[in-house]
């Protein structure tokens, strides 16, 4: 009734491959995007771009990117935190040697730098499967957060050992740095995140996502039917990093402004954006989406609620969090193991064939 | 001998000592692994929360009392009794039996032939959620354990060594630290334990026949549950021991639940699957990290411990996929 393909003719090539092929979905879309770009910078304030929006974009970003990797090609990564390291110290060493550079260009360049160091990360995939790959790239996120933290280069030798955002615009809206406005950052992330998501809807549709999906259910088959395993894997780590290393960066200098890589980019970081992609769904654009919605929401949401209402001290809320972040993800993957986006579409079918079910 | 080598042996020697700490940790992994197939992330928060409940049974803290006088108001902290160590321990084997119990019914019951990675998520859920339980219940503040194993350096051996260096040297005998001693006495004697108790004891023989083949054992009667009950035990008291060890060394708090990320290339290195294997592995990791720190450290800086592990595992696993003593991975399309 409310959710339907019927009457729904494709007469051209254009038609069929539309990235959301039923309109439903398609008004759904435009309406999201219209009420983030056109309704939101206007009513945000500080409190909500730092508690929930920045975060939930660039979370997005990192679980997009996770996704892509683990998700789609079937590698499991826990070296995400290190990665995200790797593009806030791409970034900030951009920021202070070329000052004149756009921070746009920026953030990209920062991509790619991570997307090199994910893909020297990557190269052990094609000997080392499963668990133990994942146990490999403990090795990344422990060497890079260490040599963050060693070399002085990567700091610029400052005396503290954190790194600042100086302040960057885009035409006259600073994005960094203390002058900046949250709307403008906010639109700068929602840019970010409208670009890659694009970009990955449309990868993972295409001929290179395919070969990943291949690796992902069998890579020995998916080898004898002619996917190259060395190009499918490492373009998945590269791709995957680059998304991480914009996250990375975005997180670095629009949202935090100053990092400590130790405290910022932890091992916990990584678990966190693992825990996005699984909640969410693996090998889901949406789920990528809805898993950082609800892991941003829910400790935002947990300490309003025990610390403002109940009134509870911070410490006994912030055991409660965790004991109800744990709960809630074993309760999630016991009742529905393929995530929020699994949900998802079954509310669809429901809605299909509403109100009459039989 | 020269001084210099005489140092060396010293970092051998203790790093080894830690090596089978990293153990203990990594047999509990291995256990759950071959009866299972669950990688249980959750390890290194069972070994804390054993430790927590040790401590907090034998100071007789009430439990929750945080929680308790949050919501009543009161001011409750400790009971007016304390515990012999040994009863404490006899007490907390048992909590940890009961979460075994709590475990198999509430999560692997259901979660029975999901695919291995969601299951390792549910461990990693299984291990948020007891870090906060442990924390809402003993309290998050930094606890002494103290169960009657001495500790300290060795004065005899220090004594015994200090004869070697050359005439001349500059060499005051090796510390060794008498806790590390008593905890590779103990982890030994905990591998012969499980030893004789896998090759014979009737649970034990039930316990490697699930692990060699699970639908063949399931055939034959024997019932997996009760074994995940058994094994998760088994990783329990595992965990007890591994907390009390680490407990005592450092303390009590959450860094505890970290070690066992260190277990992790001690298990990549020995293989999952092979009880020698985590133990050999645990020595390796010790010992390497100790020396490369000792001889790397003043060239590239210090605090190499939190990466080594995980580069040599890496490293080491390119040539040898399946770890040490891992069976051979024969994939079938």
């Amino acid at each position: 009734m409310l959710y339907r393909e019927v009457g729904e003719f494709k007469t051209s090539y254009a038609q069929d491959s539309h990235t959301f092929p039923i309109k439903f979905d398609r008004y759904r879309y435009y309406f999201v995007i219209i009420v983030g770009l056109l309704f939101i910078p206007f009513i945000i304030n500080d409190y909500w771009a730092n508690a929930v929006f920045l975060p939930f974009l660039i979370y997005a970003i990192a679980a997009l990117g996770l996704n892509i990797l683990t998700g789609y090609c079937g590698q499991v990564s826990l070296g995400t935190g290190g990665f995200m390291a790797v593009g806030a110290y791409a970034s900030y060493k951009f920021m202070t040697a070329f000052p004149d550079l756009n921070i746009f260009f920026v953030i990209i360049l920062s991509g790619f730098v991570t997307a090199f160091v994910g893909t020297l990360f990557g190269l052990p995939s094609l000997r080392i499967k499963g668990f133990y790959l994942a146990v490999a790239t403990l090795a990344a996120q422990f060497f890079l957060i260490w040599l963050f933290n060693k070399v002085g280069w990567f700091y610029n030798y400052s005396a503290t050992g954190m790194i600042t955002a100086p302040s960057r615009s885009v035409g006259s809206f600073f994005i960094t740095g203390s002058e900046s406005t949250p709307a403008a950052k906010y639109l700068f992330c929602f840019l970010f995140v409208f670009l890659l998501a694009w970009i990955a809807r449309n990868l993972t549709r295409g001929k290179i996502g395919r070969s990943w999906m291949a690796i992902r259910d069998m890579d020995i088959a998916a080898e004898i039917i002619g996917v190259n395993p060395l190009i499918a894997k490492l373009s998945a780590f590269a791709i995957s990093s680059f998304y991480v290393g914009v996250a990375g960066a975005l997180f670095f200098s629009v949202y935090l402004g100053a990092v400590e890589p130790t405290e910022a980019f932890s091992i916990q970081k990584s678990f966190i954006v693992l825990f996005m992609v699984i909640i969410g769904g693996l090998g889901s654009i949406f789920g990528s989406f809805a898993g950082a919605a609800f892991m941003v929401l829910l400790p935002v949401a947990l300490k309003n609620l025990l610390v403002l209402q109940f009134g509870w001290s911070v410490d006994i809320a912030a055991h409660f969090e965790f004991i109800i972040i744990g709960g809630l993800i074993i309760f999630f993957l016991i009742v529905e193991p393929h995530g929020l986006a699994q949900l998802w579409n079954l509310l669809k079918q429901k809605l299909r064939i509403w109100p009459f079910p039989y | 001998m020269s001084a210099e080598f005489l140092y060396t042996i010293e970092v051998i020697l203790n790093g080894l000592m830690a090596g089978v700490l990293y153990s203990l940790v990594a047999l509990g992994f291995v256990l759950i692994f071959k009866a299972s197939g669950i990688f249980n992330y959750a390890q290194g928060v069972m070994a804390l929360f054993a430790a927590l409940t040790l401590v907090g049974l034998q100071e007789g803290r009430v439990p929750f009392a945080h929680l308790i006088n949050a919501v009543f108001g009161t001011k409750v902290h400790h009971f007016d009794w304390t515990l012999p160590a040994i009863a404490a321990i006899i007490f907390t084997i048992l909590v940890m039996v009961l979460f075994a119990i709590l475990v198999e019914k509430l999560i692997l019951k259901h979660l029975v032939n999901q695919e291995p990675i969601i299951l390792f998520m549910a461990t990693i859920g299984l291990a948020y959620f007891m870090e906060g339980f442990g924390d809402l219940m003993w309290g998050s503040d930094v606890k002494t354990l103290n169960v009657g194993i001495p500790q300290g350096g060795s004065l005899w051996f220090e004594d015994f060594t200090i004869g070697w260096a050359a005439e001349g040297e500059k060499f005051y005998g090796m510390y060794v630290d008498l806790l590390d001693v008593w905890a590779a006495i103990i982890a030994v004697s905990l591998v012969l334990f499980l030893t004789i108790f896998s090759q014979y004891t009737k649970s034990g023989r039930a316990l490697r026949a699930v692990a060699d083949d699970h639908q063949a054992a399931l055939s034959v009667g024997i019932s997996l549950r009760v074994i995940w009950v058994l094994v998760w035990s088994i990783s329990g008291f595992v965990a007890l021991v591994a907390g009390m060890m680490w407990g005592a060394k450092s303390g009590v708090q959450f860094s505890l639940s970290l070690i066992a990320l260190k277990a992790l290339p001690v298990l990549m290195l020995g293989g999952f699957t092979s009880i020698p294997g985590a133990i050999i592995g645990g020595l390796i990791i010790g010992a390497g990290e100790k020396l490369f720190e000792f001889f790397m450290a003043p060239i590239i800086g210090g605090a190499t411990e939190n990466w080594f592990a995980y580069v040599l595992a890496l490293l080491f696993l390119v040539f040898r996929p399946q770890g040490l003593f891992g069976e051979k991975i024969i994939e079938r399309v």
